[in-house]
């Protein structure tokens, strides 16, 4: 029950109003950010799936790569700056859309997740040769130094994380967003786009880490407060500490990096394969291309499941057990869901033990306690589908 | 009746050579929701300092150690459905255990109430 010291810590924009709500804080990626405020994280999670949740996660890495010297042809510098980044990464970025996001993943020589990211291509053509890509909190220095890297002398990385970056998320999240920006309405999942807002310009993807329909939206440090103010004068939104986006994450079955994504981990592995594009599939030209593929064709030693636990929650490093009690895999992140009021989640196990319906146990504080693999995600994703 | 604190955030009430132990109002607040409460067998046998119980909050498991040396008589069942009573009702109906106390001298090294508000502030 040590009570975490705050200090060298690195403060957020609304660090003075996480501390005025009574929001609990302790260390997130060198950042002091709230856990929860006074309600807890049960009654946060549940109001999120309900109604809108406001989550501060500026300790995440937002940035911007643009190109040194433009061509003026949108498509030719959007393929360019792709060009830059794509050796880098599993994800398909030329063939984005413009306002396209993809999730992809910073890969490693041997096709070892360093990171998992977003990177986005801006809608307007006028910024065309440009990519917005926001990376984890933990790893972002050393992700930005990569990709600099990579690009160095043909572009270069403006980092963002000064700024705040807001998620706004909960089935009622579009409708509060759009009484202060209408357009926001329009945003297909995984697009975004830029917005004026009362003397600024809020940076707004349709996208998220809880499974619901939502937003992160990046602001001006100076401009945060407003913003802020302006969405939980909305009945609909409260605030949401990072306890709650965690359980959310878990119900969702989404990956947390440094748990259940690392450098030995794959993208195949980590039931990711939709991060590895077509096009680069084929061409096979992205790092730890041989082992990925070989994996993709189904020589896997290990897979990530979801878990239902029986009894106590499972924490990371739990021990996963079989049927006749051997040992088989761990558990990478794992709680209590308070959707379905009990324990659940992730680890790696072997295929031959990975079938929904799989019964396994884990061991917890040296008993076993039983458990079976389930499908993921635990509760079921209702991102926003535009109609067509 | 009388109420002593650890300074790990147990509190045992006392009454006669049986006392009642379960987590303060300020451990409740410190842990957050209680999802889950780990009771200890009855009629195990625990010296003062010992694990025998586990709290689970939505983040984490915290243990919780035996006030005293004694038995265990009784534990509270009702926990097992509705954990969350720690966090209403600490003091009351989120008690954890009985123990019968072995050697009430262990006591004295405990904090009063006085004492334990100091100790939190």
């Amino acid at each position: 029950m040590a009570d975490t010291s705050p200090q060298d810590l690195k403060t957020v924009p609304l660090n003075d109003v996480h501390v005025a709500l009574g929001g609990r804080m302790v260390p997130f990626g060198g950042y002091s950010l709230p856990v929860q405020y006074p309600t807890g994280i049960i009654t946060e999670h549940k109001w999120t799936r309900e109604h809108a949740g406001l989550f501060d996660v500026s300790h995440m890495g937002p940035s911007f790569l643009l190109l040194n010297e433009k061509s003026g042809d949108p498509d030719a510098d959007h393929a360019a700056i792709a060009a830059l980044v794509e050796p880098l990464i599993c994800g398909d970025i030329k063939g984005l859309k413009p306002g396209q996001i993809r999730y992809t993943l910073l890969l490693n020589e041997t096709g070892g997740a360093l990171d998992d990211l977003m990177i986005a291509r801006p809608a307007d053509p006028d910024w065309a040769g440009s990519l917005y890509i926001v990376v984890n909190a933990g790893t972002k220095d050393a992700d930005f130094a990569r990709i600099a890297g990579a690009s160095a002398g043909k572009a270069t990385l403006n980092r963002a994380d000064n700024c705040a970056l807001l998620a706004l998320q909960g089935p009622d999240a579009v409708a509060v967003l759009s009484s202060l920006i209408p357009e926001v309405a329009e945003l297909g999942f995984m697009t975004y786009r830029s917005f004026p807002w009362n003397g600024t310009v809020l940076v707004i993807a349709r996208s998220g880490y809880t499974g619901e329909d939502g937003f992160e939206i990046l602001v001006e440090p100076e401009h945060a407060k407003a913003f802020w103010d302006a969405l939980t004068l909305d009945g609909r939104v409260k605030p949401i500490g990072l306890g709650a986006r965690d359980s959310l994450r878990l119900e969702a079955g989404l990956p947390l990096y440094g748990h259940d994504l690392d450098e030995t981990i794959s993208p195949t592995e980590a039931g990711l394969n939709f991060a590895v594009s077509k096009r680069r599939r084929e061409a096979a030209d992205f790092p730890g291309a041989a082992r990925i593929l070989k994996e993709y064709g189904g020589e896997l030693s290990r897979v990530r499941v979801g878990l239902l636990v029986d009894g106590a929650p499972a924490r990371e490093g739990a021990e996963i057990l079989d049927a006749s009690g051997a040992v088989i895999g761990k558990v990478t992140s794992g709680g209590f869901s308070p959707s379905l009021s009990r324990a659940i989640a992730l680890g790696f196990v072997p295929p031959d033990h990975a079938a929904v319906g799989t019964k396994l146990s884990v061991s917890v504080r040296g008993r076993s306690q039983s458990a079976e693999v389930a499908a993921l995600p635990f509760v079921p994703h209702r991102y926003y589908r535009k109609p067509v | 009746m009388t109420i002593k604190f650890t300074q790990d955030h147990e509190y045992i009430r006392i009454e006669g050579q049986t006392g009642i132990v379960g987590i303060t109002a300020y451990a409740q607040e410190q842990l957050g929701d209680i999802v889950f409460v780990e009771l200890p067998a009855i009629g195990k046998t625990v010296k003062k300092g010992d694990e025998t119980a586990v709290v689970e909050s939505v983040k984490a498991a915290s243990e919780i150690y035996a006030p005293v040396g004694g038995t265990i008589e009784a534990t509270n069942e009702a926990l097992g459905a509705e954990p969350a009573m720690v966090n209403q009702d600490p003091l009351g109906t989120g008690w954890m255990y009985q123990i019968h106390i072995e050697d009430p001298s262990e006591l004295d090294g405990l904090m009063d109430e006085a004492a334990y508000a100091d100790f939190i502030k």
